[in-house]
C-alpha cells in the first residue's frame, strides 16, 4: 500500500474481475445466506429476482479478496522497488454499500475504488483515514455494487 | 421466501427487537472464509496474527457480517416473506472476533417505510448488532430488510 501521505483523493486503482458461478454462489449461500433465491435455479425463477443470483455478502467478500490481491501486487512492486509498502490498520467499518442490481450466475463483475475523502486520524496521529467508493459494473456495463470503504493507513512522517 | 412465510411487512413493529443465535465460529471455519476471501495474516495465521494491531487470530469483518446475515436467516427471515435487502447504510467493526466466541445478533426494528411505487411490499430499517459471549458489541449495523406485504382478496 501506498503511505497516507501519497494518497490523493481521486486516485482511482482497477481492482480485477470477479465471476460469479453458479456453483460458488450456492457454496456461499449454503454456508451464510440459504435464501432459495441463492439456492435453487427453480426457487429463483419463481421469486422477484427471476434466476439464481449472488447473495449481497457473497459480493462484498469477492471484492475484498480482489482488494487483498490489489494490495499485495502493489506491495510486491513496491519492494522490488526497493521501498517499503506502508501498514493498513483494520477498518473501522463501511458507509452506504448498495446492492444496486441482482448479480446472476454466470456474470462477470469489475470492480475499481476511488478515493472521495482523507483525513489524519486525531487519535492516533501514525496513521490516516481513507474512504474509497468501490463500484462494481457487470459484462453489460450496469453498476451493480457501490460502496464506501473506510481504511487506516500507515503515514509516512509518523 | 418459504412457501408460507409467517411473517410479512405489516408484522413488524417499530421497537421489536428479538436476539438470535448464539454459533460458535471455530478457527478452522476463521482460516476457510480468509483463504478464500480475506487472506491477511491476521486471519490466517496465529504466529502472523500476533504481530498485527489486532494482536491475534481473528475473523474477517466480512465473515463476521456473513455470520449476522446467516443467523438472521435462521432466526427471522426463514419465516419471513422476506425480497432481500438493497442497501446497508452502515457498518462498524467494533472489536475483533476470536476463534470459539460465541456470536449471537440483536435486530432492532427502527423504522418502517412504505414506498408508493411498490404496494406489494415495504422497508423494514433494522439495526442490527453482533454480540460475544461476554456481551460486547463486536458489529454495529443498520439496513433496510425488503418484506411482502399480505396479498389483500381484493388485489388478487
Amino acid at each position: 500500500m501506498k503511505f497516507f501521505d501519497d494518497i490523493q483523493i481521486g486516485d482511482r486503482r482497477d481492482l480485477g474481475k470477479h465471476t460469479f458461478s453458479a456453483e460458488e454462489i450456492k457454496r456461499f449461500a449454503r454456508s451464510y445466506d440459504p435464501q432459495p433465491f441463492h439456492m435453487d435455479e427453480e426457487a429463483a425463477r419463481h421469486s422477484h429476482f427471476g434466476a439464481l443470483c449472488a447473495s449481497g455478502w457473497h459480493s462484498t467478500a469477492a471484492c475484498m479478496r480482489l482488494i487483498v490481491d490489489y494490495h499485495k501486487r502493489l506491495a510486491a512492486e513496491m519492494i522490488a522497488r526497493g521501498e517499503r509498502p506502508a501498514k493498513i490498520g483494520p477498518s473501522p467499518g463501511f458507509k452506504n454499500l448498495k446492492w444496486l442490481k441482482p448479480i446472476y450466475a454466470g456474470d462477470s463483475v469489475v470492480f475499481a475504488s476511488e478515493v472521495i475523502e482523507t483525513r489524519a486520524s486525531a487519535s492516533r496521529p501514525q496513521w490516516g483515514i481513507v474512504h474509497m467508493r468501490t463500484t462494481g459494473t457487470n459484462q453489460k456495463g450496469e453498476r451493480v455494487y457501490e460502496i464506501e470503504n473506510i481504511a487506516f493507513i500507515e503515514r509516512r512522517s509518523a | 421466501m418459504p412457501a408460507t412465510p409467517r411473517l410479512y411487512f405489516e408484522d413488524f413493529t417499530v421497537g421489536w427487537s428479538m436476539t438470535h443465535g448464539p454459533r460458535t465460529i471455530t478457527r478452522q471455519e476463521i482460516i476457510a472464509f480468509a483463504s478464500e476471501y480475506d487472506p491477511q495474516p491476521m486471519h490466517l495465521d496465529e504466529e502472523a496474527a500476533k504481530k498485527t494491531l489486532l494482536g491475534g487470530l481473528s475473523a474477517s469483518g466480512w465473515h463476521t457480517c456473513a455470520i449476522m446475515m446467516r443467523l438472521i436467516y435462521d432466526g427471522l427471515l426463514v419465516n419471513a416473506a422476506s425480497m432481500g435487502a438493497p442497501s446497508v447504510d452502515e457498518v462498524k467493526w467494533l472489536k475483533p472476533v476470536r476463534p470459539g466466541d460465541d456470536l449471537s445478533v440483536r435486530l432492532t426494528v427502527i423504522g418502517k417505510r412504505e414506498p408508493k411505487s411498490r404496494p406489494d411490499m415495504g422497508f423494514v430499517q433494522c439495526r442490527c448488532e453482533v454480540l460475544n459471549q461476554h456481551g460486547e458489541v463486536v458489529l454495529d449495523s443498520n439496513y433496510p430488510g425488503m418484506f411482502a406485504k399480505r396479498k389483500r382478496e381484493a388485489a388478487e
